[in-house]
Formats: structure tokens, sequence, C-alpha cells
């Protein structure tokens, strides 16, 4: 006891620094209620209450919008029409010049392109009162044809942009000469995000016809400019702020454009503050969503199931307009070939336009739907063959590179680039050990001949997802850190919280780089007039690009300082270190605050910027070719799942799951993403169906209706692990690699294993060809085929 | 049905307890949901609008009333809970979770330990569950805990660790905690007067005898009736529709009763579906089950099965059921009342055999015989809180290995509730067999012309119709019975050792 005590204490580590299993930053405002979202926020007096009126129909003229009756109900401020915009009637994304705020005017008129669009909006004292004037307009619509479904669209050549290919090798001579052969077609259904908090934004105007806006966003500097183009203002008028948003999963990338321009515009117009909140309901049928895919495949193989050749062609509901649907299109065909090698491939891209809701960013951006198709490809040679489909998915993984130029090489991908990091294959060995996937495999079967009326299924599936955004220039990031006088933090950064964990994964990059306990640092509220010009935070790569982007800032601090302490103290640079709550300055130690102090005293500058580009990009969209990911991220599921052959009724019985983060900058978070996201996508996969009538309106627009996994649907027992082997090859931060999108793709082996156990009901002759949402009734039709032969 | 007298003249006023102070409402329109009064009237903004319908949770907050000599805490919605219904029970919202030294609740730490917040918008609604759970005192097993969340949804843990933290916050000791409400702030607050309301636009109604609400119900004919408002609030916060006089039956408290004849059960039309939950799984078990899939802990707290009878839905889970069992319904209109079968009520989508000025008194359950089996299923997209797709209930009476009597009702299958007359008639008096159940299972088509809709295809309908008679069958085998279930508990015992929690 004394020997502990006379000897000199071993330095403590800081709390929260990289690799700590830290808390969420807010967790216990969460749970005390006290996190202020953008409709907790206390409105100054005389904030008005927007509400949008929505078209009903899906496609048709707009002969007559009278709006006088709105204007003089009670409590009306103002009523906002295609007429009352200052600047352009525009809120699309990257400036498309498709997306109008409203769809018509009352001098102008106008067309309705789905339903569920916005036509006008009326800003009055209350929300009762806006929504009441709102039903007083008079708006008489002639019908115009509407395209609704991609199969309508594919038909009538209904296509944003002409079809897009990738191509590698002859895929014709390929699937011509391939022993074995198979085509089919899967239909994947679109997802409704479901962040729990609506869209919102409130517009506070100020001087000079400046406006700011606080919002719950991905993409604050997009709403900014948004903002600007719509009343006409230079950017440096309007600025966005954004503290926190309840969930946004992609669906606030480009979706809060409308409700802040519109506020914006309400507060233009009055010279009061507005805001500007969806109900649930308004939400579900103005927002796009997850796009829904069909997708058709030939495919040529041999007799051990491996792939000689793959003719891949998805079509993509984009909806009205452009939206992202360009680049989620692209990253459907970059990953369109998972975790395997296609010597032969041409993957071809239609981009449905039909007049229905503009679908936008959802967690993957295409990925999945992609990746989806490929396992659907590998699902089927495997039954075809009569194999376990694992054995087809091992034999066709991406290999290592090829030692030399010459050398045949089963690593490059269908767009040319050469995948250096796959680590698939050690997943794969270890999760089926771990799992024990083969014993239970034979478990089941052995189980499902004694079972009538339940059959149990399992699967195991990879993923290999590309990080970086395939728009190259989005790969940048801005920091920007204060220290102030007493030693305290100001961290500021262009990324967003949204609850993945962002603000608490930079604030522990500072707290490393200083050797600070995190709770020296104030995480802040993104906010345009800080970090300008940014990304949204999307594409996983918010602690990729944000987290270099403060490590950037927190260098030139940390030089400014080891500068400012070698020179006081009379030591080389190198005799300064940064140690955990102190600095070491040669024989000299010093208290971080004092260092601080003594550097302000010394006209120190205390505050700096930080900036990243991501490395190695080179993507050539023209042809086809080059690098547009600066690394993949990977994982492997295995689902065990259980359906009722009576009901089609299903249930996720056991997971294992193993997910590469690379070193993780937090695994309590990164833990969260992994479950989260794969919770969230087997719901796309299962009880999330997306419904519109034969006139194009949607009916399942509330949680009445629409069917987000509950508690009781997570997996029964779930075992989950991030790969203690992981490392970024890259020097990424940390050698971290990115896990906001990827785990949600974990998920393909639910509707795989589902796929097992329905091809267990029958007596193996028909393949299921299970499409997604496998719903009851999609499950209930697939053993029937199976059981029928039909 | 009779009780006390009159007593005397109404209340111009509504009284509760907000977060333990007592609030007192003079004005207050009839529809005045309490969530809309936490965030717009008392700035309480910690509780959150998710789906203002009742099906997310984000709303959550503890309902405490007097009961049984004790008090009872009950998580309830608050989007679609009226503000004049809240009279002389106690609201407890997250702002108040946290003890008076600031420290955190037991639930919020464990909420905290285990990540279970993300965005945090769901947050103080799953902290309003756990904390009502914790406060009941019970020990929580996994479908125990899967009960107590479902009426809560996450869109981004994927509910892992808020399970964690329900394992492991620990529950409340009566013995050594107070309470989170006073018994005796809320004792003061008892008044059996009945409440007149409103706010100059309408008017709530809440007398306290079923002879005061018999008589306001008939001398209002155009009134609306509320219960629970599980179902009328969305009348109010989706279709935005003006309420202007509604008639409460939720301070009368012979409709609140459970009574067990020697003819059967009577239900009052008051009694909720938490109420009803144990009474009729008791002797029905698969109604249990069906009670125990309908809606959330929230919704089933105050919504009752006279509501759920009177608004006539196609897709109401409890009158197939009832229907099966053969319940009669009295009706009430002034002081006559009239019976007649439950599947007589229902005459088409949307209509019902309920006069203006009658309400819905109470629901009689006979007895059932001893060869009697109740099986129910009900087949929706998700298992917990989701609208039936289609709900069967199979009552039949197998002797010496023949079907000697058959009531079958449905829900999703027609536009009202309806039995399956020529499914019956092709099982009575045949022998239970799967040939027998083969032929019976054609009789659908003749009993049902089921539609398309967003919950499943009229294809689908028919077929798992068809199906769920072959799963009775199934499920008579005895000891030859294979596995048939996947939903709740029944699914869990379904699993492999290895796999149960």
């Amino acid at each position: 006891m004394n020997q502990m005590l006379t000897t000199p204490p071993a330095a403590e580590p800081i709390q929260g620094g990289v690799g700590a299993p830290a808390a969420h930053d807010s967790a216990v405002k969460h749970v005390c209620g006290t996190a202020l979202y953008t409709d907790d926020i206390p409105v100054p007096r005389g904030t008005l209450a927007v509400h949008l009126a929505l078209s009903p129909r899906a496609h048709a003229r707009v002969t007559r919008l009278d709006l006088s009756a709105v204007r003089t109900a009670p409590g009306v401020a103002a009523v906002l029409s295609a007429d009352d915009i200052p600047g352009v009637n525009d809120v699309s994304p990257l400036v498309k010049g498709d997306d109008p705020v409203f769809a018509a005017g009352e001098e102008t008129g106008g067309e309705v392109q789905y339903a569920g669009q916005a036509v006008f909006a009326v800003a009055a004292e209350t929300i009762d009162q806006a929504r009441a004037a709102a039903a007083r307009a008079v708006v008489t619509t002639e019908d115009l044809p509407a395209i609704l479904t991609i199969a309508q669209a594919m038909a009538a050549g209904s296509l944003l942009e002409p079809p897009y290919s990738m191509a590698r090798g002859d895929v014709d001579a390929a699937l011509a000469a391939a022993p074995h052969r198979l085509s089919g077609r899967i239909e994947i259904g679109g997802q409704e995000h479901f962040y729990l908090e609506g869209q919102v934004a409130l517009a506070v105007p100020g001087e000079d016809g400046d406006v700011q806006v606080h919002c719950s966003s991905q993409h604050p500097s997009e709403i900014q400019h948004g903002v600007a183009h719509v009343l006409d203002l230079p950017a440096h008028a309007v600025t966005v702020v954004v503290r926190r948003m309840g969930g946004a999963f992609g669906g606030k990338e480009s979706q809060g454009n409308l409700p802040a321009a519109v506020a914006a515009l309400a507060a233009r117009a009055t010279g009061r503050p507005a805001k500007l909140r969806y109900d649930r309901d308004d939400d579900m049928v103005v927002t796009g969503k997850r796009h829904d895919f069909v997708i058709d495949y030939d495919v040529g193989f041999d007799a051990d199931g491996r792939l000689l050749g793959l003719d891949v062609t998805q079509a993509l509901r984009c909806g009205m307009s452009f939206d992202l649907s360009q680049a989620i299109g692209d990253r459907a065909m970059f990953h369109a070939d998972n975790c395997y090698y296609l010597p032969a491939v041409r993957i071809t891209s239609y981009r449905c336009r039909t007049h229905t809701v503009s679908n936008t960013a959802f967690r993957g951006f295409g990925g999945p739907q992609g990746m989806l198709g490929m396992e659907r490809v590998i699902d089927e040679i495997a039954h075809a063959l009569g194999k376990d489909p694992l054995a087809v998915r091992r034999i066709n993984l991406y290999a290592a590179p090829a030692p030399a130029p010459g050398f045949p090489t089963r690593a490059v991908t269908p767009y040319h680039m050469t995948v250096e990091d796959c680590v698939a294959g050690d997943l794969i060995d270890e999760l089926v050990d771990t799992s024990e996937y083969h014993r239970r495999r034979a478990a089941i079967r052995e189980w499902n001949a004694t079972q009538p009326v339940i059959k149990r299924g399992i699967a195991l599936t990879p993923v290999k997802f590309g990080i970086s955004f395939t728009v190259s220039f989005l790969n940048q990031a801005g920091a920007l850190i204060h220290i102030y006088k007493d030693g305290s933090i100001h961290l500021n950064h262009g990324g967003t919280e949204m609850g993945q964990g962002l603000f608490v994964k930079v604030a522990q990059v500072v707290a490393e780089a200083f050797q600070v306990d995190q709770s020296r640092i104030k995480i802040s509220a993104t906010h345009t007039g800080k970090v300008p010009n940014t990304s949204p935070t999307a594409a996983s790569a918010g602690s990729d690009l944000n987290g270099m982007a403060a490590a950037d800032a927190c260098r030139t601090l940390k030089a400014r300082l080891t500068r400012f302490a070698a020179e006081r103290w009379g030591v080389a640079e190198a005799e300064v270190h940064f140690l955990p709550g102190r600095v070491a300055v040669g024989r000299h130690d010093t208290a971080f605050a004092d260092l601080i102090k003594a550097a302000y005293l010394a006209r120190v500058p205390l505050s700096a910027t930080g900036f990243y580009a991501t490395p190695k990009l080179d993507w050539d969209r023209a042809s086809g070719t080059g690098r547009p990911f600066y690394y993949f991220a990977y994982g492997a599921a295995v689902s065990e799942v259980a359906i009722d052959t009576l009901t089609g009724e299903n249930r996720i019985l056991r997971v294992d799951i193993l997910h590469d983060t690379g070193r993780s900058l937090n695994p309590a978070i990164d833990l969260g993403q992994v479950e989260g996201g794969f919770v969230q996508g087997a719901g796309w996969l299962t009880t999330e169906e997306l419904w519109w009538d034969a006139k194009g309106v949607l009916k399942t627009h509330a949680p009445s209706t629409y069917k987000i996994p509950a508690c009781s649907d997570r997996p029964v027992d779930l075992r989950l692990r991030l790969w203690d082997r992981g490392v970024n090859r890259e020097p990424t931060i940390h050698r971290s690699k990115a896990v906001g999108e990827p785990p949600l793709m974990l998920a393909m082996s639910v509707l795989m294993a589902l796929s097992d156990a329905v091809a267990q009901a029958g007596d193996g002759r028909v393949y299921p060809a299970l499409d997604a949402p496998a719903t009851p009734e999609r499950v209930l039709f697939a053993v029937e085929r199976v059981r029928t032969g039909a | 049905m009779t009780d006390s007298a009159d007593p005397g003249r109404p209340r111009n006023a509504v009284r509760f307890l907000l977060n333990g102070a007592e609030r007192r409402l003079e004005r207050c329109a009839p529809t005045q949901t309490l969530l809309r009064y936490l965030r717009e009237g008392e700035g309480l903004t910690g509780t959150k609008e998710g789906c203002a319908e009742g099906d997310c949770g984000a709303c959550t907050v503890m309902l405490t009333e007097r009961r049984d000599g004790g008090l009872r805490h009950r998580a309830v919605n608050s989007c679609i809970l009226f503000v004049p219904s809240l009279d002389g029970k106690a609201v407890t919202t997250v702002e108040a979770v946290r003890g008076a030294d600031g420290g955190l609740h037991p639930c919020q730490t464990a909420m905290v330990d285990h990540h279970g917040s993300q965005c945090g918008f769901c947050t103080p609604g799953f902290v309003m569950s756990l904390y009502t759970g914790y406060c009941a005192g019970e020990r929580l097993d996994r479908p125990a805990i899967d009960d107590l969340l479902a009426g809560n949804l996450c869109r981004c843990t994927g509910y892992g660790p808020i399970v964690q933290a329900a394992e492991t916050m620990g529950r409340a000791d009566p013995a050594t905690e107070a309470g989170p409400v006073d018994p005796a702030a809320l004792e003061a607050l008892a008044d059996d007067r009945p409440i007149d309301i409103g706010d100059g636009t309408g008017r709530f109604l809440a007398p306290t005898t079923l002879d005061g609400l018999a008589a306001a119900t008939a001398a209002h004919p155009s009134a609306h009736l509320v219960a629970g408002a599980t179902d009328l609030g969305l009348w109010v916060t989706k279709q935005h529709r003006s309420l202007p006089l509604l008639i409460s039956i939720g301070r009368v408290a012979v409709l609140q009763r459970i009574e067990a004849t020697p003819a059967g059960l009577t239900i009052g039309a008051g009694v909720t579906y938490a109420d009803a939950l144990p009474a009729l799984a008791r002797h029905f078990p698969d109604f249990g089950e069906l009670l125990r899939r309908l809606g959330a802990v929230q919704v089933r707290a105050v919504g009752t099965l006279g509501g759920n009878i009177a608004n006539g839905s196609p897709i109401g889970d409890t009158p197939p059921a009832l229907i099966a069992l053969g319940a009669r319904l009295v009706l009430r209109h002034g002081q006559a009342e009239r019976r007649l079968p439950l599947e007589d009520f229902f005459l088409a989508y949307g209509k019902q055999d309920r006069a203006p000025g009658e309400l819905v008194q109470s629901i009689h359950i006979p007895w059932p015989h001893p060869a009697d089996r109740l099986t129910c299923y009900k087949i929706s997209k998700r298992f917990d809180q989701d609208i039936s797709a289609v709900c069967g209930c199979f009552n039949l009476r197998i002797e010496d290995g023949t079907v000697t009597a058959a009531r079958i009702a449905f829900g999703g299958m027609a536009g009202t509730p309806k039995r399956a007359r020529a499914v019956e008639a092709a099982l009575v008096g045949r022998p239970w067999t799967a040939a027998t159940v083969d032929a019976a299972m054609d009789a659908f088509a003749e009993d049902y012309t089921p539609l398309t809709d967003w919950r499943a295809s009229a294809g689908y309908r028919l077929l798992v119709a068809r199906n769920l008679l072959r799963k009775v069958h199934w499920e008579t085998a005895g000891d030859a019975a294979p596995l048939t279930r996947l939903a709740g508990a029944a699914g869990l015992a379904a699993l492999p050792q290895e796999m149960r929690p």
C-alpha cells in the first residue's frame, strides 16, 4: 500500500480520447428531454406558423388557382405561391432547376408533377389557422397522363437522362460461351426514412434583408445557397444553423431545402419569424424516399458457380426530378459486384422519370439495391447448382491484386478500379467459425424435415462498400477551433449531428490531439458562418472528412503552441510533448490551461481553421473508369430466420455480425451504427412497404400504415462484433473506417435466409425468387410458387 | 346496470397534477391534446411529436390515477389524449424524471450507460415507458420488455441497447421508495361532480353516473362519445375535424367494471384493453394474445372494448373474437336498454345499429361449453403495434372427433367484422379431419370477397383465411401438433434452446 503511494502515479489517460467507448455527447440531454431540436427552440414573439398546401393529383395542369379567400381567412399573414418568389423558383440540389418551391402561381398557373407536391403556402398566427385557411383555396386542375411505376416509365421511355453503362470484358461472348446460364429479375421496394423528427425550419429575419435559418438538415450549406437563390440574396445574407437532427438517414440531405426556403419566404414577406414543420403525413408524402428498383440479370457461370459473365440492367424510379438520382444510380452500379469478381460484365442503368415524389438519398445511396441484385444472382446460381450459396460466394470473392502488371488478376471492378483491400474472405472465414454456420445449416435442414408449418433458413452475405462521394468535389471538409484563455476549446466543423455520433467522434480526435479530457471541448452547432461551403454529412464520410479537418486545425494550433513553448522555455520543438492534461517542455511541465494562458499573453493566435480533401480520387464518369473510392468498408452477417408457410409471417431468430470499422474511433458508437443499420436494413427488406394507389397517391403515410421495425422485431439473438484485426490501409483519421452506411447492407442476409426457408418449403425444383420487402404476403406467395411449381 | 345517485351540479373546470403541481383549467377546448398543451402551453418541449396518431410513442408521458386504494401508473400517448379527460389524474413528463437533486433516474442512467440514444428524438418517450415500467415494480423478462417498449419506435439503435437498459435499470421497491406521485395530492383532486368545460368553440361533458351519461347522450344525439380517444383523437390530429361536443364515458365507474356472473362475463364499455386483457386471457388465452398485440401499452392503457366496437371498424381486433364467442351487446338509450348479438350490430361498412343518442353500455360473453376452443390469429405486416390485414377467430366445439358447433368470424375480409357461415356449415356435423378442412376451406370464397389495399391483396387475404383453418387443425393435433406460431412468447418457445433469451 505504501509502495503504491510513494510511486509516482502513471499518467492517467485522458477521458474520451480516440478509441474510447465514450457516450454520445448529448446522451444525458436526450434522456432528460433537454436536448433542443429545431421545434423546441423558444421562438421570438410573433413567430408565424406556415402550412404547405399539397397537390392531390399526380400529374395535372393547374387551370385556376384562386387564393383570395385564403388571404382573407382569420390569422393569415401571408399567402405564397410561385408568383411570390423574388429569386428562382427552384430548390433542387446541385441546382438542376427541376424542383420548384411551388408548382403553381395565381398568375402564372403551373403543372403539378406528383401527388404531395407543394402548390402554395400559408403563414398565419397559428398552425390551425394556416391549415384552415389553406382549405379555402379554389384550385381547378386538368389531369394529364401520369406515369407512376418503373414498368410504365420503361414502356414509355420516360427517363431523366440517357441510359448509362459501365462495362469490362466481352460480356456477350462470355455469356454465349458459359456452360451454365440463367436470367431473372428482382424487384426491390423503396423505403421511407421515418426519421422520428420531421422536416422543420425556423427562419428569423435580420437586418438588410438577411435571414437566419435554424433547421434540421444534413446539408446546411445547400440550405444556405438554396434560400439565397429563392430569395435572390447573396449567400452571405443567409446563415444556417443546425445543432442536431432527430434522425436523417439521407432524408435530410436535400429534402430540407423546401421547408427552409418556404419559411424564409414567409419571413421575407412578413418581416416576422416563420416556422414550417411538416406533420408526419405531410412529411411522408412531400419528401422523397429510397428508390425502388427493378433489376434484370443474365448470368453465365461454370459448374462450381464461378461467375463468367453478367449482364445486368438496373431500372430505378427517380420520380419527377433529378434530386440526387444520378449519383444514386451510379452508386447502385458501383455496387452491382458487391464482393465478387466479374470477368466480363455490363451494367446498364435506367433512371426512370415518373409522376411520383422525387426519390432521394437514403443510407447506402443506391448501394444496397445494387448489391442486393448481385446477392440474388449468387443465390439463384446456388439454387440452380444445388450448392450452399456460401460456397458460391466464396469462390467468387475478389482476390488479392496481381503482383505485377501482366499477371492475371481477379481484383478489378466493373469500373476498372483495382480492389487493394479486400478482407471479405477473412471476415467470412472468421464468421463462419464463430457463428457455427455449417453445423447450424445442417441442423436447420434436419429440423425442417420434421416441421410442416414453420420452416427455418440461414444465409451469410458479405458487404463491400465504397467510401467517398462519387461526385468527387464533395470530398472536402473544413473545421474551426478556438482555444479560449481559460484553456477551454470550442470545436466547430462542417459536419452535422443526426444521431450518428459524429460530434463526439470529432471531439475525441481533438481531445487526443491536445491530450485533454473531452469535457474541456465544447461541441458547437454546425453554422455556415463558421465553416463555409461544406459538403453534406453523407456518404458515411462524416468522421473521415471532418475528423481530418479538425485534426488539421489541431496540428496548426499545436505547431504554434509548440513553437511558443520551445521559445519560452528555451528547448527544441522536438522536446515539447502534449501529455494527458499537461504539456512537457523539456524538463518543464505545465498544465494545458497554463500554457494557453501564457500563449495568449504572448499574443499567439489561438484560433485556427483546418481543411481536408480526400486524396487518390480519380474518377472519369464519361468512360466509366478510374478510382471513385478512397477505400472500401467491409462486413459480413449470418442471419437465421423462421417463416410460417401458412401465413408468410416471418421472424429473425439469430444474427451474427462481424464488421470492419478499421481502428474504431469509438467502438460504442460504431457498434450502435452497426446494430441500428442492420435493423433498419432488415426493416427495408421485410416489413416496410410503400404502397401507392392506382392514381399515384401514397397510402402508407404514417406509422399506422408504414411499419418500421418495432422492439420485438430485432433478432432474438444478436451477436455483434467489430473486427479486431481491422485497420484501414489508407491513412484515414487514426486508421478508422467509415461506418454509417455499410452495416445497413448486412441485412441482405435476412432476405437470403428467408429465400432459404421458402425454398425448403418446396421440393427444390422452383427457385423462390423472393422480392423485397418480404412481407408475409410475398413470403406466402413464394411458398405457393415453390410448392405448386408455378 | 345501475350506479349511485345524482352527484350534483357540474364543475366547470378540469383539475389535474402536472409533474406534481396542480393545474386548474377553466377554459379548454374539448379536443385540446395533451401534447400540444405541454409543448405550447407549458413550454415542456421534452415530450415530442413523432406521428400525432399514437403509433410511435415519442410523446409518451406517464398517467397516474387512483385505483383500488392505491395508485396506478400507465404510459400513454399524449398526442391523442384530450386534456379534459385528465381530470383527477396526474401527468408526469420526462422533465420530472430526474431526481430533485438533479441526479439521473436509474432508467436514465441505464439508457446512457448502454448507449440507448442516438438521435435522441424518440428517447424521452422511451424513458417514459421505461420509467413507467420501473414504477410498476414488476420483474421484466424479454417478452415483458418487448411489450413495455412495443409502442415506442426507434429508427436509430435497433432497440438492443434500450432493451439492455430495461434489463439493468432495476425496479421500484414500494417499501422503500416514495412513488413518483403524491397519493394525497391526487386524493385532494377527487370529486364526483360531472364536468362541463369548454372554450367557447366547443364543449366537453364528463358525467359520472350511467344515468347522467345516458341522459346527456340522449339529449345531445349529435355529440361524439369519447373514451380513450385512441381512435377519435385521430379525427382531430389527422383529419383536422372540429368536434364541438364531446361526451366522455371515462368517469362513469360502473362502465369500467368486469363482472363474472353465472351466465358469463359482462364487460363495461369503458373497460380498457389493459384491464380486459387479464380477465379475457384467463378464460380465452388466444383472446389475451390477440389483445396483447392490439396497439401497444400506450393504446391499451386508455382504449376501450366499447370504443373498438362502437366505431364499427372492419379491422377492429376484438369484434371477430367476441362474435366467435357469441357475445351480445347491451345498448342504452335514455332509460331503455336493448340487447342484440354483436354480429348484428355491424350493418355495413361505417354503419352500425346504433340510434342517435344511444350508447354502447356493455358486452356480455357467455361462458363457453367445455368442449369449445377459441383460436385467434392476427395477421399483419409487423407483429406488434400493427393493424390486422386479416384477423381470424375460430370457436370450434369438437366432441368425439366431430365438429358439433362452430362460430368463425373474421376482420379484414369484408366491410364489417363478419361470420364465415358457409365455412361453419361445411364443418358442423362432420369429422374433424384434414379432408373436412380441405373441403371447408373452399367455402371462404362464398363468405368473403375481400379488398386489396395497402395491408394486403384480396388474393392474399383469401388464401390466408383458408390456411388459418388448416392451422387450427394442426393445432388440435394434441401431442403431434407441430410448431405453428412465430409471434410473441409462443414464437420464442419455438426457438432452438441456444437462442432463447
